[in-house]
């Protein structure tokens, strides 16, 4: 109840902060800032300590904002439910400090900035409209470099350093590093992750090229389509629990309830098999869950490319007397060969994160272990940041590559 | 592509069938799932769950009513009644026996008869008839063995048990909201946030644009690995600590850059005309912002929400990060599940039942809101 409450204004907050911040820093850059009016030789030094001091004052004006919702949400929470202390988060003394220090900062910048000199109403708009963007960007701005770009430099000074017993740390190289590879568990994670970094994506294209295909030429295709597409809508954990009772085991003199080992027995196996628990192949049936998934994004967007060939390709390759493979294999599939690349580097980021199935099905037991498991395992089990940070860094390594051809990508499109 | 020449195949129904083939399998599954969780832990244990659609054949061991509901007819003691227990029972008894070694002795209607001199007599539909020439004693009735044809049954059980017994602490309910209560905020938050930087970044020109859309699509594909441990540090020394505002706080940073990527697309697309002439009519960036291009840009906004309530809904990892404490009050539907499949890894009633209250959600959001889910994908398929 008290969970759903807070959510209820955090939703209120959260938007309405939001609008207002858009809709009052506009306001402010106009009015206050960069009035759309001249200001004369008389005027223009109380203009600049003006400017300067609103904006110094909006740190704390903010806090203060803070401040009376927090006693409007105690207020209320101690309406709702007497004795829970909800939102006790308090403001610590650091972020007065910190508050103090952004205050005299953007107040110098803007005092730096407005000058001493007079301005045209002209010239006023104009800075106005250059500030503007970043207006509108800066909430983006802080939580991408916050949550996304931070981290990365962080993980990666993490990396190279060990935690000292009681706080702080030190400087120690490249050993985390070192240890890692000295642990099997590593390699074995690392092996698994390429073996899972050539199927996956491999197979989950194949067959949403194979669904695509077929699905595009006959009446009930759409509905098809949305079936095969559903497994994305279902969590990692969600389809761990329906591929367990695939792969359910059940001693040989009772009925089998696993449709793996009654299909097996019926095919004249000899006794029930516990699969998850077959080193090497047991990979194999877990990555059967991610290419289940998988199978309907890849189906989706190679229906939508196959269906942009132009047709004149095909009937001339049918005039030629091309049959339905060469058409496939030779006109159809080389024209859409760009989109089959971009689904295939998808699948192979979404393998590098593998975490979710492999977690709640083996957790890296049996030989199964992957890299973003056996990172959450040094992290959160042992306790490790170094080698866990190590870790993380791997995938970030290996990610690198798609990212830069990502970025390049982006850029030539928009030129 | 229907009228091209040739497409008409003589195949077409290879086509149909391999189509049909690859449904099956990949509902198959799920479909098990769904129909586990409408049985009871004994006919999961005991038969596959293809099997629950046609009449199973069950070796059972029922007893008939206790002797002190004998009465007197004539100089016989007797006992009538049913042998199943369920009156609306429709199981069918093809043979019976009195003894465990011997079970298909005798035929529904066939009258045998036990060591104590009691003579019983079944019929199919499990009505028997006991009788003694003395007076029966014991406190127990008889036992008899029979093969029975039950038909497909199912139940409601499973989910009164998971969702509505308060006294059940493995209990989806709680976990259910909680799960409400991360989504929700967490969906709409980034929605806004993200909006207003595409606005920026598709029609206002500012030095180093180019530079930032290059970051977002980078960024796109930073794994949220490296993201745990330095921000659980910021948010512990923030004192949010571990908590839904941690947790809402995260997963807006994780889904801005592919909401940013995504709208900045969608509105780049949107006529100029209609921007250009809103500002020769003196709106402002704001006003052409809330009042042309929000509206417009409807089917993009929604397809990002799908995303990422489906992202956030699904979620474990983050969750378990930011969000679950030692108390586990905050648990969430993914972890709830992870956890029964430790404990109760063989209890597929309840693992069945849990599971398909988590994905029934997304399932109907994925029915109801595909058409969106797809435009998202084609537009930003980089995630």
């Amino acid at each position: 109840m008290e969970a759903a409450l807070l959510g209820v204004f955090t939703i209120i907050i959260g938007v309405g902060g939001c609008i207002s911040y858009f809709y009052f820093s506009n306001l402010f850059t106009d009015k206050v800032l960069f009035p759309a009016r001249n200001i004369s030789e008389a005027d223009v030094g109380g203009h600049r300590t003006r400017a300067a001091l609103w904006t110094a004052a909006i740190p704390f004006l903010i806090l203060v904002a803070v401040i009376i919702i927090q006693v409007v949400l105690a207020g209320v929470f101690a309406l709702v439910s007497p004795g829970v202390d909800a939102v006790a988060i308090g403001i610590p003394t650091k972020v007065l400090i910190y508050a103090a220090v952004i205050a005299v900062v953007i107040g110098a910048l803007i005092f730096f900035i407005t000058g001493s000199k007079p301005v045209s109403a002209g010239q006023n708009i104009n800075r106005a409209n250059a500030l503007r963007p970043w207006l509108f960007l800066a909430p983006a701005l802080t939580a991408l470099g916050l949550y996304l770009a931070y981290p990365v430099l962080e993980t990666l000074r993490l990396s190279l350093t060990e935690r000292i017993p009681g706080g702080g740390s030190d400087f120690v190289g490249l050993a985390n590093y070192a240890q890692m590879m000295s642990e099997a568990k590593f390699w074995e994670a690392l092996t698994n992750n390429m073996y899972w970094l050539i199927v996956v994506p491999a197979l989950s294209t194949a067959f949403g090229l194979l669904a695509a295909q077929l699905t595009d030429r006959i009446s009930w295709g759409n509905i098809a389509k949305s079936l095969i597409f559903m497994p994305m809508a279902i969590s990692f954990v969600g389809a761990a629990v329906i591929w367990k009772l695939v792969y359910d085991t059940r001693p040989i003199d009772q009925d089998q309830i696993g449709v793996l080992n009654a299909m097996y027995l019926s095919l004249g196996g000899d006794e029930p098999q516990t699969w998850l628990t077959i080193p090497f192949w047991n990979n194999f049936f877990l990555m059967a869950v991610l290419i289940w998934i998988q199978t309907g994004f890849a189906m989706v967007i190679l229906s939508a490319a196959l269906r942009g060939i132009p047709e004149e390709t095909i009937e001339a390759a049918i005039i030629d007397g091309a049959s339905p493979f060469q058409i496939f294999f030779k006109i159809k599939i080389p024209q859409i060969m760009g989109t089959i690349v971009v689904v295939w580097t998808t699948i192979t980021i979404v393998v590098l994160k593998i975490f979710d199935i492999v977690f709640a099905m083996t957790n890296g037991q049996w030989e199964t272990q992957v890299l973003a498991n056996y990172m959450y395992d040094k992290l959160f089990r042992a306790n490790d940041w170094g080698v866990g940070s190590a870790a993380a860094m791997i995938i970030m390594l290996l990610v690198t590559p798609i990212l830069i051809w990502n970025v390049q990508n982006a850029r030539k499109e928009m030129r | 592509m229907d009228n091209i020449a040739g497409t008409k195949s003589s195949l077409t129904w290879a086509v149909h069938i391999s189509v049909a083939v690859l449904v099956f399998l990949w509902l198959f599954p799920t479909l098990g799932l769904f129909v586990s969780s409408f049985r009871t832990a004994d006919q999961i244990a005991t038969s596959g769950w293809w099997k629950a659609m046609f009449p199973a054949e069950q070796n059972l061991t029922l007893r008939t009513a206790p002797p002190a509901t004998q009465v007197q007819q004539g100089n016989l003691y007797v006992i009538e009644g049913n042998l199943f227990e369920d009156e609306s029972s429709e199981a069918t008894i093809s043979v019976f026996g009195i003894s465990s070694r011997d079970i298909d002795a005798f035929v529904p209607g066939d009258t045998a008869e036990m060591r104590g001199g009691e003579r019983v007599t079944v019929q199919a539909n499990g009505d028997y008839r006991l009788e003694s020439d003395v007076e029966m004693e014991g406190g127990r009735g008889e036992r008899v063995f029979v093969t029975a044809e039950t038909p497909p049954e199912f139940t409601f059980q499973n989910y009164r048990n998971v969702l509505f017994d308060p006294s059940n602490r493995e209990g989806m309910a709680k976990a259910f909201f909680n799960t409400l209560t991360v989504t929700i905020p967490a969906t709409i938050i980034p929605i806004l946030v993200a909006a207003f930087a595409a606005y920026a970044l598709a029609w206002m020109d500012f030095p180093g644009r180019a530079l930032l859309i290059a970051a977002v699509v980078g960024l796109l594909v930073v794994p949220l690995q490296l993201a745990l441990i330095p921000l659980l540090r910021l948010h512990l020394e923030w004192g949010i600590g571990k908590g839904y505002v941690g947790v809402w706080l995260a997963h807006t940073g994780f889904g801005l850059p592919l909401a940013i990527y995504l709208l900045r697309n969608y509105m780049v697309g949107l006529p100029r005309d209609i921007i250009e002439n809103a500002k020769v009519d003196g709106a402002t960036d704001f006003q052409i912002f809330t009042k042309i291009i929000l509206p417009l840009s409807f089917p993009a906004l929604a397809s990002f929400a799908i995303f990422q309530f489906l992202w956030t809904w699904n979620d474990l990892l983050v969750a378990l990060v930011f969000l679950i404490d030692a108390t586990g009050e905050t648990t969430v539907m993914t972890k709830q599940i992870v956890e029964l499949l430790g404990t109760r890894g063989g209890n597929w009633e309840i693992l069945a039942t849990s599971a398909f209250v988590s994905i029934a959600v997304p399932l109907v959001v994925f029915f109801a809101m595909q058409r969106y889910l797809v435009r998202g994908l084609l537009a930003g398929s980089v995630k």
